[in-house]
């Protein structure tokens, strides 16, 4: 089962990447549909033995962050009728730059860390690189709505970490994170869509025009 | 070290022989996609046996430099081929640190283009020979971290270990490897002036990189070039085969057909990725060479876990 799994979490940081080089909003959308997908298949790829518990847990994290909230942001997008273009504060070639970067930190840093025993070692440095690369999207790119995609694999990352406890952390408080992120991501594709109405805009940057 | 066992050279022979045929299953496989029948595969050969039978028209303009950058050319793109394990066994010329060697010789040969190119006295050209010199600075260092990966995966510096005979421990590396051979082939599109980066196919002057430096040759210096050319991409080729499935138990006999079969497949991989996507927008050919390196050094970093 582990080869398999390796081999997800090796896509996972391919969409982490795909997100920071694309330059179209509905391909990072797609990239970040990609990654809950594959997310949602790594509980049943990590344990041999399948309880219902993985089961449910697996089963709403496709239905969530594989459909739910991607339908959720192409929403947003065709209601506010934003341009399809991603752009950043800093350019793609320096996002892929740091990126690359973070690799090697969340895979020097993942060597380190005191954890119990992992189902593959490499569990820990892509959550840590997902969290990095979910930060980065955050900060560099001016988009509301991609701050949003930013935020979801910032949560991606948590959630990859908490696989790693999955058998001690309980069940409710996995899928109590999965319905904050969801109501999350749906009342900011609706701040999305109102900044947009008023602002004739999605740049946070334009947020500081907010005074009262 | 010993003499080179005929296998070696056979491989070698081989690989020569049947480089032509990589641009051409390309070609093919672009017209199946597009519904035509296209040329056959075997056009390149015509079209360097028709270019070696015609005389050589050279610019008042030219020196020296120009008559020798073509021989230049074939002759590193071969020195470099004889650099790689092709039997599986060793190559031809092996020692430690040939890897840097290999990517030396590839810089050598596109050095002489260049200058070439610039020798000829013409701004057009010139533009070319700046942009594949660009390219280059980028492409290079991506093709080292991928090498450096798979000389930490083997504990060697020998492109003969590299690609060859990998011990049964470098099994745990797979997810690297594949990686690795990724990497590989994003940059020998680049390398080699294929479709994301350069469209071989395309005569309109803003678009093209390759094409614009060769067009003062003629007759059998321009087929030199396009030789040199299609043994590059017959070169990563094997050195693609070499990573994935190192020919390592198979034998001096079976390597051959390998080889061969590793062309084809990366002729029609060529040929899909020309099909389906379109060549990118100049400023972000950049971010395709850096994203292939960031592609290697994800392998290197897992190698070195």
């Amino acid at each position: 089962m582990t080869p398999l799994a390796e081999l997800v979490l090796l896509a996972i940081v391919f969409t982490d990447f795909a997100v920071l080089g694309t330059s179209r909003l509905s391909s990072c959308i797609r990239a970040i549909a990609l990654q809950g997908l594959l997310l949602g298949s790594l509980p049943l790829l990590l344990h041999a033995e399948l309880n219902p518990r993985l089961v449910v847990l697996a089963v709403s994290t496709v239905l969530i962050k594989g459909f739910a909230l991607p339908a959720s942001l192409r929403w947003a997008i065709r209601e506010a009728a934003v341009r399809r273009e991603v752009e950043p504060l800093i350019g793609y070639l320096a996002s892929i730059l740091l990126g690359a970067a973070a690799l090697a930190v969340a895979f020097s840093v993942a060597g380190v860390l005191p954890l119990p025993s992992l189902p593959t070692d490499l569990l820990v440095p892509v959550s840590l690189v997902t969290v990095m690369i979910g930060l980065l999207v955050l900060i560099t790119r001016a988009k509301a709505l991609l701050q949003v995609v930013g935020y979801l694999m910032l949560e991606n990352g948590i959630y990859l970490f908490g696989l790693t406890q999955a058998e001690r952390a309980p069940f409710l408080v996995e899928v109590g994170v999965l319905l904050d992120v969801f109501a999350g991501v749906f009342i900011m594709g609706i701040v999305v869509f109102h900044i947009n109405r008023e602002f004739d805009s999605i740049s946070a940057d334009r947020l500081r025009e907010l005074r009262d | 070290m010993g003499v080179p066992p005929v296998s070696a050279w056979l491989a070698l022979g081989v690989l020569l022989f049947a480089a032509p045929l990589v641009p051409g299953v390309a070609a093919r496989t672009k017209a199946i996609f597009a519904g035509r029948r296209g040329a056959p595969v075997w056009q390149l050969y015509a079209d360097l046996w028709k270019l070696a039978q015609r005389g050589i028209v050279y610019s008042t303009a030219i020196t020296w430099v120009f008559r020798l950058a073509p021989v230049a050319l074939v002759a590193t793109t071969i020195t470099a081929a004889a650099l790689l394990p092709l039997d599986g066994h060793g190559g031809l010329i092996a020692f430690s640190g040939d890897a840097v060697a290999f990517v030396c010789l590839l810089a050598l040969g596109r050095f002489a283009l260049v200058l070439a190119a610039l020798d000829t006295g013409s701004s057009f050209e010139g533009m070319g020979a700046s942009r594949d010199a660009t390219f280059a600075t980028l492409i290079e260092p991506g093709l080292f971290i991928a090498l450096a990966a798979l000389a930490i995966a083997a504990d060697s510096y020998s492109l003969t270990s590299m690609l060859g005979a990998r011990s049964a421990a470098g099994t745990a590396d797979a997810p690297a490897l594949v990686l690795i051979a990724a990497s590989i082939f994003a940059l020998m599109l680049a390398e080699c002036a294929r479709v994301p980066v350069d469209d071989p196919a395309t005569h309109l002057e803003l678009t093209m990189v390759h094409e614009v430096m060769i067009l003062d040759h003629s007759g059998p210096d321009l087929a030199m070039v396009l030789y040199a050319q299609a043994l590059k991409l017959a070169t990563f080729a094997a050195i693609i085969l070499g990573v994935l499935l190192p020919p390592r138990s198979s034998g001096g006999w079976v390597a051959p057909f390998a080889l061969l079969a590793s062309l084809v497949f990366i002729g029609v991989a060529v040929g899909i990725v020309e099909s389906v996507m379109a060549r990118l927008r100049l400023p972000r050919v950049p971010l395709f060479i850096a994203a292939g390196g960031s592609v290697a050094l994800f392998g290197l970093i897992l190698v070195l876990r």
